[in-house]
Parts: C-alpha cells; structure tokens; sequence
C-alpha cells in the first residue's frame, strides 16, 4: 500500500483501475549540500509501462532515476518503488534493490569473471541458485540479448555494446519488476548504440516496467509511453511521445529543436 | 689470482645446511599466509572500518615500517620473555615476520582495493548483494590480482628477511653458514654457496607464487596475461 505523508500538498494521480504504480514521486526533492537538484518532482510510473527521463545535463533526471533504487536518498516527499516506501521506518534497501535493476552508462561488469559469472553471480549469491539453475538461467538472459556465444568470454573482450548487453542480462538474472536505464547508450558509437536499443526495445515490447534516461530522442518517442521532460529539477513537461512534436513550452521546444 | 675453491664444507655439513634450508623454508612458509591475511585486514579497516580502527591501523603500519625489523624482532623476543612468556625463537621469528610482513602488505592491499572502479561497487550493491558477498568475490579477488606483483616481491623480500633471525638462535640458512665458516674459515666459499641457495629458494618461491597466481586469477590464465 502506498502511504502518503499526512503533509503532502499533492494529490496523487490515482489510478483509473485501481492497480497502483509501480513507481510513485509524490513532491520528491533532493539536495547535494546547498544545491537542490530535484524541487519537488511529481511522477507515477504504471506497471508495464516505459517511462523515458529527457532533459539538458544538470537537469536532474539521472539523480531522479538514482533515487527509484536508493543509490540517492531523497531529501523531502515521498517515492514508493514497488510498493515500498523508501523512507518508511521499516524500509529494506537490498528487499527493494532485489526486485529493481539497474543499468549504468559505464557498464560496471565486473573484469575477473566471465560473461556467464557475472550474470549468475547476484543469483547465487543472493538468490540462492545452485550451479545447474544459474548455468540455466544465463543461456536465458543472454539469449534474451543476443549474447549465447559469449558466456565464456571475458567483459575486456567484448565491445562496448555487448558489454552493455550483458549488463542488462545482468540485471534481468535477478528477475526485476522494475528497469532503470540510466544513459546506457552514451558511451557508444552509434553503430553499437543500436544493438543496445533493440535489446531494451525487446524488453519494452515484452512488458518489462522501465524508467530510462536518454538522450536517444527519437528511441524515447518510439519506445515510451511516457516522455517526461525535465528541467532545473522539476517535471516541466510530461506525456505521450507525440508530445516531442508539439511541445507546450519554449524550454522543450528549444530543447527539441537543438537536436539532442 | 690463484684462489682454490674449496667446497669440501658441503659434505661434512651436509645435515646443518640442509636443516639450515629447512627453516628458511618453513619460516617463509609459515609467515607469508597468515602476513597476507593480516594485511589484508589492516587494510580494509584502514578504509572501511571505524574511526578508531583506521588510527589504530595507520600506528601499527608506520610503526613497523620506520623500525627495522631485526629490533622488532629483539624487542619481541626479550620483550615476551620479560613478560614471562616462553614461546621459543623459532616461533618468536614468525610472529615478528607475520607483524612486518602483515604491515607491508596492508598498504600493498590498500592500493589494489582503491583501485577498482567505485562503479562496480555500486553496481554489486544494486545487485542486492551484502557487503560481505561483494568482499568476498568481487574487492578481494580484483585487488589481490591487481598488486600482485607487489604482493611476490614482498613475500620474496620477507623470505630474504629470515636471514636475520639467527641473531636469536633461529638457525636458518645464514646462521648455519655463519658457524661452517667459522669452523673452517673459508668464508668465500660458505656464503657463496649460501648465496646460491638463497638465489635457489627465491626463484623456487617465485615459481610457486606464479602456480599460485595461474591457479586463482583464472581471467589472466585464460587471457595469458603476463604476471
């Protein structure tokens, strides 16, 4: 159950069907020291849907996207990721963080384990598997993204791009409700870049609930079913990918129009 | 120059050479893994731990770096034995070299762990794995594969450092040739020769070493990355 705080000045966008979202800001703010880089964000991210986060760096829509798993704690409002409050008394991180996966623009495989270990290894570990599920359940997810003759490979010998795909078969081992994308394509060429989009445009398709940022503007208007533009830390335009062709305000006019 | 090489010693003290090589031996052997694991530890409560730990740590390594070890060794040896201890030379000898060994490599360790990519570490967390499961098979692995060069010469360096522990009646390699020489007076020969097994043993614990790395850092094998 979602519970908002007894002060909260917004009224949450309840839900025509009564299902709840699967990620719920509700006034989300977050300071670094003096400067406050999310002012109250207001968001709600439906289960299946794929929400894209765009806007100028410094915007605050990566630090928004960090916030969903924790990696940023919020400092005002109240997010609820997954049913879970995360300033809840009794809030389990690693609980959330199960059921929440994210992938980073840097990759961050881990360089001493092979492709397959590195997917098995949170499943093991954390999840319990024994060798035969894990060994399994890696010729899944590395199917999934297109990478079954790599299992054995090392991350430092593969391109950026597959090592991309593998961090998301990383994080798709751990079964996720939840995708956070977090400018997963900015590292590579666009060559590369491609094959990654088409791995996360599979996984749209296939119904995964995913929060991305990026500045893959004609992928976010292709793929998502929320657009969310932000600026200076708050949700200054938000809906359908169509709206990226009429924008209502001049900020995300000129934001489009700049080609980003 | 018409000096005769006389190597008639090695026959007569077969027995105390080879005794004297077995100690070098089980000392080094003895001290390296315990050496390691303390510094290790010293490490990562050097970066990890609480406030009081990282100062207690940061004493122990300085200490022991800016004294030399033979007093180390002197200080524990006479020092226990005030207290009333009796714990032997032989074992006084490995406590001394597990302290000074377990010194040098925290700060070998320490680099190795700063190393690796904060991003990794945000990634295993994000994961849902404990920070134990992450130290376990992602920090200690990466950083140990990371320093190991300077991991070997450590080890070779304490190795070579057991020499000294004849000073308290270990009668390792250079204690032995020490009293060959000073029976037959052929010092030249003596520690040529004790030289020459040093050389030996240190390239037979390098070799192990390199077993050692073949057979944990399995990604440097596969890839035959020098090491």
């Amino acid at each position: 159950m979602t519970v908002i705080s007894m002060n909260s000045v917004h009224t949450p966008v309840a839900p025509q069907d009564g299902t709840q979202p699967m990620v719920s800001f509700r006034d989300v703010r977050k300071s670094f020291g003096a400067l406050e880089v999310l002012k109250g964000i207001d968001l709600d991210v439906m289960p299946g849907q794929v929400a894209a986060l765009i806007g100028r760096s410094g915007s605050g829509k990566s630090t928004a996207l960090r916030c969903i798993n924790g990696l940023e704690k919020i400092n005002g409002g109240e997010l609820t990721v997954c049913g879970r409050n995360l300033r809840a008394r009794d809030f389990e991180l690693r609980e959330l963080r199960k059921e929440v996966g994210i992938v980073f623009q840097s990759y961050n495989l881990f360089p001493h384990l092979t492709v397959e270990q590195n997917v098995t290894l949170a499943p093991r570990k954390v999840n319990g598997l024994d060798a035969a599920e894990s060994h399994a359940l890696a010729a899944e997810v590395l199917e999934q993204v297109g990478l079954s003759d790599k299992a054995s490979s090392y991350p430092e010998q593969l391109s950026g791009g597959q090592q991309q795909r593998v961090a998301i078969a990383r994080s798709l081992a751990m079964r996720p409700k939840l995708m956070l994308f977090d400018e997963v394509t900015s590292a590579l060429d666009p060559e590369l870049t491609g094959e990654v989009l088409r791995v996360i445009g599979k996984l749209a398709a296939g119904g995964m609930t995913m929060v991305l940022v990026t500045h893959e503007m004609a992928f976010a208007r292709q793929v998502a079913d929320l657009v969310v533009y932000m600026h200076q830390g708050r949700v200054w335009e938000a809906g359908k990918g169509t709206m990226l062709d009429d924008p209502q305000t001049v900020e995300l006019r000129q934001f489009v129009g700049s080609g980003l | 120059m018409d000096y005769v090489f006389d190597f008639s010693f090695l026959e007569s003290f077969r027995s105390e050479i080879i005794n004297g090589v077995r100690l070098t031996v089980m000392l080094t052997v003895v001290s390296i893994l315990p050496g390691f694991a303390l510094g290790t530890a010293c490490a990562v409560g050097r970066l990890y731990g609480p406030r009081w730990l990282q100062t207690a740590v940061t004493i122990y390594v300085e200490a022991i770096r800016n004294t030399p070890l033979i007093i180390q060794v002197f200080w524990l040896f006479f020092g226990l034995t005030v207290l009333g201890a009796r714990i032997g030379p032989f074992n006084a000898a490995v406590i001394a070299l597990v302290i000074n060994t377990g010194a040098y490599s925290a700060e070998i360790m320490r680099a190795g762990f700063q190393a690796i990519p904060k991003g990794q570490l945000e990634a295993a967390n994000c994961l849902a794995m404990t920070r134990r499961q992450i130290f376990w098979n992602i920090q200690l692995p990466q950083a140990a594969e990371l320093v190991y060069p300077a991991l070997v010469s450590q080890f070779i360096l304490m190795m070579l450092a057991t020499s000294i522990m004849s000073q308290i009646s270990v009668e390792e390699l250079t204690g032995v040739g020490y009293q060959v020489q000073s029976i037959t007076f052929r010092g030249f020969d003596v520690y040529l020769v004790i030289a020459v097994l040093y050389l030996a043993l240190a390239t037979m614990l390098r070799l192990c070493l390199h077993g050692a790395a073949q057979l944990a850092f399995t990604r440097l094998r596969k890839l035959r990355t020098p090491l």
